[in-house]
């Protein structure tokens, strides 16, 4: 199986709303409200760390979720915000990750 | 509840200010005959001074920003201060009279990925829209910009304000904003200067127009169900609050000064003296907006309208009062409904005058 690496799109609106994330896609409007686990996802999508390091490290450590539940449901979660264009998904990490912007 | 009802909600509890305006100029390239601004530069906060606001807008939590004016694009670094909203992830819209706007500029606003951008046109005809804005050429270029801007698969709301000297001319701009595949909202608000004088209210229309847009479907859905009576009061609407403004929204001006709203000109603080979030937290008058429920109007309480009426707060202020009623609130509920508010009671005003007398127009000498 290979690694899915994942960052946001630059053409969104984002911010932290308490522990929920509300996004903005900027191309239709559609408006997302992320739920905390979610949102842990969304703000780690850097780019460079790979979805299964992002589950192990910040989704398991933070919620009470067993390791193989959080990995299907994260996948599911990213495939469909890609399908929105929300999120870009690549078997590689991106070469200039470091400079993923925002402060949401 | 939708969503965004649940998100306003949400920041209303845990008082976040969801939207912000920031006003980054008060210049202008046109002097609009019903515009509530005095245009002369009085200390713009500089390119710095508006980078640090917008991290502090961020980290309190705003998530829609507008900026606006005067007119935006008069600011050199404007282009700069949009790439930096948007950097910090802030959805932006802007309010613009376009006329500064051409292919490379629509370019650059689509790559920023801007939300929306708002343009203001009073006429389809030029004689009539220029004449307003005071500068000749203005509708001929604005509309080109507009072509340029949706060209880009921008988002552009034209934006109409009704007066004496345009309403004639409403169905036209409708037509026009249809052709272009723009947006289109009109809006009958006509507001006294920020520095109070209240001149420029003579453009207001008449109650007469005011009921033929209140009864246009195409601009308020169903016009019976808009126009209907107001329904019984209950506590639910007792409790409500006035409107976002101070709640989950505020204004800034180009000067750092902060405002619960760009129609509220109640000062709160300033953003060169203060961080924004210790305004917003902690400022006193904000308080006093915030504690401001339906069920302690005085005059408005006691309205058969309080629940449906769009009583504005900060006309109210500028009419005296921030609990007080809003004359120009007062006569849209009237019209709209046929019924008198409370107000308007209190002041033997509860039946249209059977003769009514107005001012000539001054006729040029035959």
């Amino acid at each position: 199986m290979s690694e899915k690496y994942i960052s946001r799109s630059p053409a969104i609106a984002a911010r932290l709303l308490g522990d929920e994330m509300m996004i903005m896609s900027a191309t239709d409007s559609t408006l997302f409200s992320l739920n905390p686990v979610a949102s842990c996802i969304w703000q780690a999508a850097d780019g460079s760390t790979p979805l299964s390091e992002i589950v192990k490290s910040r989704v398991c450590a933070e919620f009470d979720v067993d390791p193989e539940t959080a990995f299907r449901d994260a996948e599911e979660f990213v495939d469909r915000l890609a399908q929105h264009g929300i999120l870009k998904v690549s078997n590689e990490p991106e070469p200039n990750a470091a400079a993923q912007g925002g402060t949401a | 509840m939708s969503l965004m009802e649940q998100l306003n909600s949400r920041a209303l509890s845990l008082r976040i200010p969801l939207s912000a305006h920031l006003d980054l100029t008060y210049r202008c390239n046109e002097r609009c005959e019903h515009c509530y601004l005095e245009h002369d530069d009085k200390g713009e906060m500089t390119t710095t001074e508006i980078r640090r606001l917008l991290d502090q807008l961020a980290e309190a939590g705003v998530f829609f920003l507008t900026l606006s004016g005067g007119e935006p694009f008069l600011r050199r670094d404007c282009f700069e201060i949009i790439e930096y909203a948007r950097g910090l992830l802030f959805n932006v819209k802007l309010k613009t009279n376009a006329v500064m706007i051409r292919e490379r500029e629509a370019a650059r606003l689509r790559a920023l990925g801007i939300e929306q951008i708002q343009i203001s046109v009073y006429s389809h005809r030029s004689e009539v829209h220029d004449a307003i804005t005071k500068l000749p050429g203005s509708l001929k270029r604005t509309l080109a910009a507009i072509r340029f801007l949706t060209a880009q698969g921008l988002k552009v709301t034209m934006a109409n304000i009704l007066m004496r000297g345009n309403f004639a001319d409403g169905p036209g701009v409708q037509r026009l904003a249809k052709e272009l595949g723009v947006h289109y909202t009109v809006d009958p608000t006509i507001t006294p200067m920020m520095s109070g004088d209240r001149g420029i209210l003579r453009l207001r229309i008449p109650g007469s127009d005011l009921r033929q847009v209140f009864q246009n479907a195409e601009l308020v859905g169903n016009a019976a169900e808009f126009c209907s009576p107001p329904p019984p009061v209950d506590d639910h609407v007792m409790d409500d609050l006035p409107c976002s403004a101070g709640h989950t929204s505020c204004y800034i001006s180009p000067y750092g000064d902060v405002y619960p709203c760009v129609q509220f000109p109640l000062p709160c603080g300033n953003v060169r003296r203060e961080k924004f979030l210790d305004v917003w937290r902690h400022s006193a008058a904000l308080a006093e907006v915030r504690s401001i429920h339906a069920r302690d109007l005085p005059v408005c309480s006691s309205c058969a309208h309080v629940g449906t009426c769009t009583r504005c707060p900060g006309l109210a202020y500028m009419e005296g009062n921030m609990r007080g009623p809003s004359i120009a609130d007062c006569e849209k509920s009237f019209v709209r409904t046929g019924i008198a508010t409370a107000n308007m009671k209190a002041r033997g005003l509860a039946y249209p005058a059977l003769i009514q007398i107005e001012a000539c127009p001054s006729r040029p000498a035959v």
